[in-house]
């Protein structure tokens, strides 16, 4: 299929005097990474697919403040948390679904004291909703019987007790889920968190990102499924730095899916 | 002079109990330097945590073997402790065994004592081992060298003699071994005895009647030399823990003001803060008292077992970082302070604070906030909270973050992203193939 996307914006929604049914929060790596792009699109294909009423609020989105939070920016994170609560409450927004850990987490738990108040999905809580209330059709394809492993975020496991919506995402794709010897409550961080994204880090012996890898390739997985784009871009690095890169692949659960619909 | 040792045993009983007493309120004392914090809500929460994860030892057993061994010396500790009683009412009013009177049911219960010393016995052994003969490797990072080492294992040799003074006042108590009432264990032990003179038996019945009583008092004392106090503050540590998913960090009030005032667009930006009013607030912790009570309680809670450290990405990779050095600088500091606040009444400054001279940057910036350690405590303390309070100081007091994090920062607040991407650029996604 190659259909164009459909992807409105809050401001056309605005235009039309109509309210969508959900706000697709992008996130910044989504939006600008080029990796990160293809699980933005992928998972834009799953909301038109599913027929999905949802917007973005394109250029008027700005960086919810969770690495200047985690650096301990508080003041450069509240300036962001209260600029897009002024633009989120400025569209009567309800809902919002987002495909970055740490967007859903700070929208989610850090907005509500500054005064913005919504429901926050992460998408593969969304995906696994649209999936039970039968408008997205979740089948195995090409992933059908294949060895995968699946990385929790921190942001969405520890952080926020979501373990359970991508591994039952993972089961409806009909895949072997061999799990990391480190998992779940246990899993073992990517090394992004807590903005290390931006900076090289501290003198050790071993990057965090491959100590990881080397885990999830100990259980000879064909594909690494990830639910977020910075344990993504950490993953991928590491299967290349452990040069696995013909045999392992790293994808987003909902590139997963929208590869299994062929979308 | 027949009410020699009941006085004797009174006088040794009140100083024990009043020296514990005297440093559980400097505890207090030292607690309370730090900034208060509001724990009044969820209260029912609070609670079932206690029961939980306190009484209950949910996240001791997520490692099954040391989880069953503490599970066991825990369970010995209470229960034994119930025999204490009966010590105390025997040394003030000068009875022996006073609860024997109960019969059966004093059989069991001592029958239940003597079994478990010895599971307490076999499992401090075990603990032993693991520490100094297989080495388990979080009880060997460098900040268990010296003290802290040897004073887990101080606190293993006291319980082996605690334990075996208790079995052997059981065995050589000619009385109780004819009641034959409960003495499953000490029987065996009064076998190997036999042929021993009775009034040997008694003097060594004595020796460890007293014995036993005066290690309860030291141990009781030791604790606030120790690591160990986690016995007893494990409980309000627990409920004043978080109620909150672990991923949502306190947003700084103080912070909260000023961002406010920025963004009114009716504020007056030369506007003179009012006559008398208070210094706005320090951002962040550089030193003990900018720390909340919770986070100071946390420290004296800490046992030191290194879950934590053995489950952060940053340590196991050959980082500085400590979750438990973090907890213990924090506890050697507000030590310190504490006894400057003994010495000259008030904190005097000691050119010292917890940032550099305990903790350095290089550790707070090795932290991926993953919340590992905070998972991995089985009495809910959080060290996250402690390297987020002084990454704060870092960075909002002193500028003094990693050079690439301040220009990520400058991107957020130019561009609105933490790349150097243009705000008008956010959607190009849609349009591009």
């Amino acid at each position: 299929m190659n259909e164009a996307l459909k992807v409105p914006t809050m401001a056309e929604y605005m235009a039309q005097d109509k309210q969508p049914e959900v706000l697709f929060w992008v996130g910044c790596a989504g939006s600008f990474d080029d990796r990160a792009k293809k699980i933005t699109k992928a998972f834009a294909k799953l909301l038109n697919n599913a027929g999905v009423d949802f917007a973005v609020l394109g250029t008027e989105e700005s960086c919810t403040g969770d690495p200047a939070k985690r650096a301990g920016n508080e003041f450069l994170f509240q300036m962001q948390a209260m600029m897009n609560i002024q633009v989120l409450d400025g569209y009567e927004i309800k809902k919002i679904v987002t495909t970055c850990p740490h967007c859903f987490n700070t929208l989610k738990n850090e907005y509500p004291d500054l005064g913005g108040n919504y429901e926050v999905m992460h998408h593969t809580q969304f995906l696994k909703s649209l999936m039970n209330e039968g408008r997205l059709k979740v089948e195995g394809g090409k992933f059908k019987g294949k060895r995968i492993t699946f990385h929790d975020p921190c942001y969405l496991g520890r952080a926020n007790n979501e373990y359970e919506a991508p591994r039952e995402l993972l089961q409806k794709l009909e895949v072997e889920l061999v799990e990391m010897k480190r998992c779940k409550t246990r899993g073992l961080c990517c090394g992004a968190g807590g903005a290390q994204m931006f900076k090289e880090p501290e003198k050790g012996d071993k990057d965090i990102n491959v100590e990881r890898t080397e885990e999830a390739i100990e259980t000879q997985p064909s594909i690494i499924a990830a639910g977020c784009p910075f344990c993504n871009t950490m993953m991928t690095d590491g299967v290349k730095a452990k040069e696995k890169e013909a045999s392992i692949q790293v994808m987003d659960i909902a590139e997963m899916i929208a590869n299994a619909a062929d979308l | 002079m027949q009410y020699i040792p009941n006085i004797l045993f009174l006088v040794i009983l009140i100083f024990g109990i009043g020296y514990f007493t005297k440093n559980i309120r400097k505890i207090i004392r030292n607690i309370k330097l730090g900034q208060a914090v509001d724990a009044s809500d969820n209260k029912g929460q609070r609670w079932n945590n206690v029961i939980r994860i306190a009484l209950g030892q949910s996240k001791m057993v997520v490692r099954p073997i040391p989880g069953l061994l503490h599970l066991i010396v825990y369970l010995g500790f209470i229960i034994i402790n119930i025999e204490v009683l009966e010590i105390i009412i025997d040394g003030i009013f000068g009875t022996h065994r006073i609860f024997s009177s109960l019969g059966g049911f004093y059989g069991f219960l001592i029958a239940s004592f003597e079994i478990l010393a010895v599971l307490v016995f076999v499992s401090v052994i075990v603990f032993w081992v693991r520490r100094n003969i297989i080495r388990l490797k979080r009880f060997w990072n460098p900040e268990m060298k010296g003290w802290p080492k040897n004073d887990g294992n101080f606190i293993l040799y006291f319980e082996m003699v605690l334990m075996t003074l208790f079995l052997i006042m059981n065995a050589t108590d000619v009385h109780f071994q004819e009641m034959n009432n409960g003495n499953i264990i000490s029987k065996h032990i009064a076998g190997w005895m036999s042929g021993t003179p009775e009034s040997t038996l008694h003097i060594i019945e004595r020796a460890a009647w007293w014995l036993h009583i005066l290690g309860i008092l030291i141990f009781l004392n030791y604790l606030y030399f120790s690591k160990h106090l986690h016995i007893i503050l494990a409980f309000p540590n627990v409920y004043f823990g978080r109620v909150t998913p672990k991923g949502k960090f306190a947003n700084l009030e103080s912070v909260t003001n000023e961002v406010k005032l920025m963004m009114d667009p009716t504020a007056d930006p030369y506007a003179a803060p009012p006559e008398g009013a208070e210094t706005p607030a320090k951002f962040g912790a550089s030193d003990v008292m900018d720390l909340t009570t919770t986070q100071l309680l946390n420290a004296y809670t800490c046992t030191e077992c290194g879950r934590c450290t053995s489950e952060c990405p940053a340590n196991q990779t050959g980082k500085k970082l400590s979750p438990r050095k973090i907890m213990m600088d924090t506890r050697d500091r507000l030590e310190e302070v504490g006894k400057n606040v003994d010495k000259n009444g008030e904190f005097q400054p000691d050119g010292k604070q917890l940032l550099d001279d305990f903790i350095s940057r290089e550790e707070l910036w090795a932290c991926t906030t993953c919340n590992a350690c905070v998972e991995a405590c089985p009495v809910s303390i959080d060290p996250l909270s402690i390297i987020m309070s002084m990454r704060q100081y870092l960075v909002m007091e002193q500028s003094a973050a990693p050079n690439e994090l301040n220009i990520t920062m400058t991107n957020i607040e130019n561009n609105a992203a933490p790349w150097p991407f243009n705000q008008m650029d956010r959607a190009n996604w849609i349009n591009e193939s």
